[in-house]
């Protein structure tokens, strides 16, 4: 049970991330632009598609990814408040990214030694993807941020805006817990701090502050989500839910 | 004095005048040695002499081809957050990925003429330069993501496949690699076609509804009857074009009639038959009046195409210039540093 749940959360954060992603598709600012974010979108469906397909297996009702991604309630969806956040702007989009992406980088990293041989390959798979992914974020942050005054002006107000969400990114409760004692879970105590020092290096570059407002929202991994949450999953959902119970 | 500057001065204007001829002449003969090499079938590079119109000619064909492209994407973009299940999703996603890829090549060939990139978007804004008519209809169901890549990556892949050989080289070469994902993308619409067609009543419904709506337009993708279209007969002499375009159509019906019948669709159209004597379908007629509307900004959603696109740069620009900021300042920096 714990580790289905904790697969749930690796998956849906991947999903719904993704999903948010490919809302850019045809928008973006720049050509080339476009193409790497729909790029991210499809590794992180990708990567959804792995987890949440293991998750079906862990978990033994007869659901696999599908059912998972498209037909759960959306308490049930155990995403991070951040990715189910709206794309904004470009430079929200990208702030977003980054912060998640610099969490996934050192989470990936970590879970390469998990016991449990499943999760270790698939975050062997993911990091590959993910250290890319970082890399492209971080190097639109330092961009944005050192631009121009309006570029400055706008992705220091993406950050303002986004930092309460990022306490979450280290969530950890007893079903965490008995993960790390069974070795699946590595330890991930310093994770937070890695992280703040990565975040830091990259803004710093960026001439970015962090804000002084330091409150934090949790609740995306208790299934408690925010008001964009329904309307990305009735598209999501759209298809599974008119047309129940058929291939396509 | 007056009289040897009256001397030079005429000297200049005979000088001139016995020119004229000879540039001309001049003209003939390069022209002359280009047409050898086209009919050769010897590749016309970037840096090689080509006749003003050649690359006038390939500017708006390449670049109408970079916008069909992109504009493409919009349709199709459509269902990716809606796509059935995560398989569906993927796919969806990697295939208008390839066409934003498609895009990024054909803007590199149109630079190898000397065009610029931004300008020629500016112009798909402004309305001077057109895509294909095809991307102004509307995406309604999940079927169409079938309907378009069977049919309307089917119909560009019948007249992309003869581009390949096109006298140009950097156009050619780009086809050759845009034709073989367009391969894939067209076996990707025939396979979820498949799947909706082998499904419940709803699902072949939805199938029929998509091919009833997309069948007649992508017939009009070949363009215009062969006798009304202005710009085939130097196009076919200069091979940029290499098949007329009543040939290619036919060639598709040809070729898809038989794969809607392995489907189990109707073909909307009730004067089409099999014909013995030619070895070919004869089909219905066109609807021309609906193709020039549609062209001409009238279709369903013309607007709205050219409403995203323009919004999708004129949102970037502050993207832009702060990635040229940016960009500067790091030189800057090198600079002092250095």
């Amino acid at each position: 049970m714990e580790k289905f749940n904790y697969l749930l959360r690796l998956g849906d954060d991947s999903l719904i991330l993704g999903q948010r992603l490919a809302e850019w598709c045809g928008h973006g600012p720049i050509l080339e632009e476009d193409i790497a974010m729909t790029n991210i979108s499809l590794d992180l469906i990708g990567q959804a598609i792995s987890v949440l397909n293991y998750a079906g297996d862990v978990e033994c009702k007869g659901r696999d990814g599908d059912a998972l991604a498209f037909l759960r309630l959306e308490k049930d969806y155990k995403n991070l408040l951040l990715v189910e956040q709206k794309n904004g702007d470009f430079g929200d989009t990208m702030m977003r990214q980054f912060l998640f992406d610099a969490y996934r980088k050192l989470l990936f990293e970590r879970l390469q030694s998990s016991t449990d041989k499943q999760l270790a390959a698939i975050a062997e798979k993911s990091l590959k993807e993910t250290r890319y992914h970082f890399k492209h974020s971080a190097e639109w942050v330092i961009r944005l941020g050192d631009g121009t005054d309006e570029s400055h002006k706008r992705v220091q107000n993406s950050l303002n805006n986004l930092w309460r969400y990022t306490d979450e990114l280290f969530y950890v409760d007893a079903s965490d817990k008995v993960l790390t004692k069974q070795g699946i879970l590595p330890d991930l105590s310093d994770l937070k701090s890695l992280w703040l020092q990565e975040v830091n290096t990259v803004l710093d570059l960026a001439t970015l502050q962090i804000p002084t407002n330091n409150w934090q929202f949790e609740g995306g991994r208790k299934g408690v989500h925010s008001e964009h949450m329904g309307y990305l999953l009735s598209e999501l959902q759209f298809m599974q839910r008119v047309y129940p119970n058929m291939e396509w | 004095m007056l009289i040897l500057f009256v001397l030079i001065v005429l000297k200049h204007i005979f000088v001139l005048l016995s020119c004229v001829p000879m540039e001309n002449k001049n003209l003939e003969l390069l022209e002359e040695k280009f047409q050898q090499k086209i009919d050769q079938d010897i590749k016309i590079e970037p840096n090689d002499w080509m006749p003003d119109n050649y690359r006038q000619t390939l500017i708006r064909q390449i670049s109408q081809h970079a916008h069909s492209e992109v504009v493409g994407m919009l349709p199709e973009g459509n269902w990716i957050t809606r796509a059935p299940n995560l398989r569906r999703k993927a796919v969806l996603l990697a295939k208008v990925q390839d066409e934003a890829g498609h895009g990024l090549y054909l803007y590199s060939a149109v630079e190898t003429l000397g065009a610029d990139r931004e300008d020629t978007i500016d112009d798909l804004h402004s309305g001077k330069v057109k895509y294909s008519s095809i991307f102004n209809y509307p995406t309604l169901s999940w079927a169409d993501m079938g309907a378009i890549g069977w049919l309307v990556d089917g119909a560009a892949i019948m007249n992309q496949v003869p581009l390949c050989r096109c006298s140009y080289g950097p156009y050619a070469r780009a086809m050759v690699r845009v034709c073989k994902e367009e391969s894939f993308h067209q076996r990707q619409g025939f396979e979820i076609m498949t799947t909706l067609c082998k499904g419940t009543l709803e699902q072949k419904a939805m199938a029929q509804d998509a091919f009833n709506r997309f069948w007649w337009p992508a017939l009009m993708m070949f363009g215009p009857n062969d006798a009304d279209s202005k710009h085939s007969a130097q196009s076919m002499k200069w091979k940029i074009k290499r098949s007329t375009n009543d040939e290619l159509r036919q060639q598709f019906i040809d070729v898809t009639v038989p794969q809607a019948e392995l489907l189990g669709l109707t073909i909307p159209d009730a004067d089409l038959k099999w014909n013995e004597s030619t070895n070919h379908y004869d089909f219905g007629t066109i609807n021309w009046d609906e193709f020039w509307q549609v062209v001409n900004g009238n279709g369903p959603c013309n607007a709205e195409r050219i409403e995203a696109r323009t919004k999708a740069k004129e949102n970037g620009l502050w993207v832009r210039a702060a990635a040229m900021a940016h960009a500067e300042k790091q030189r800057e920096r090198t600079k002092q540093s250095a």
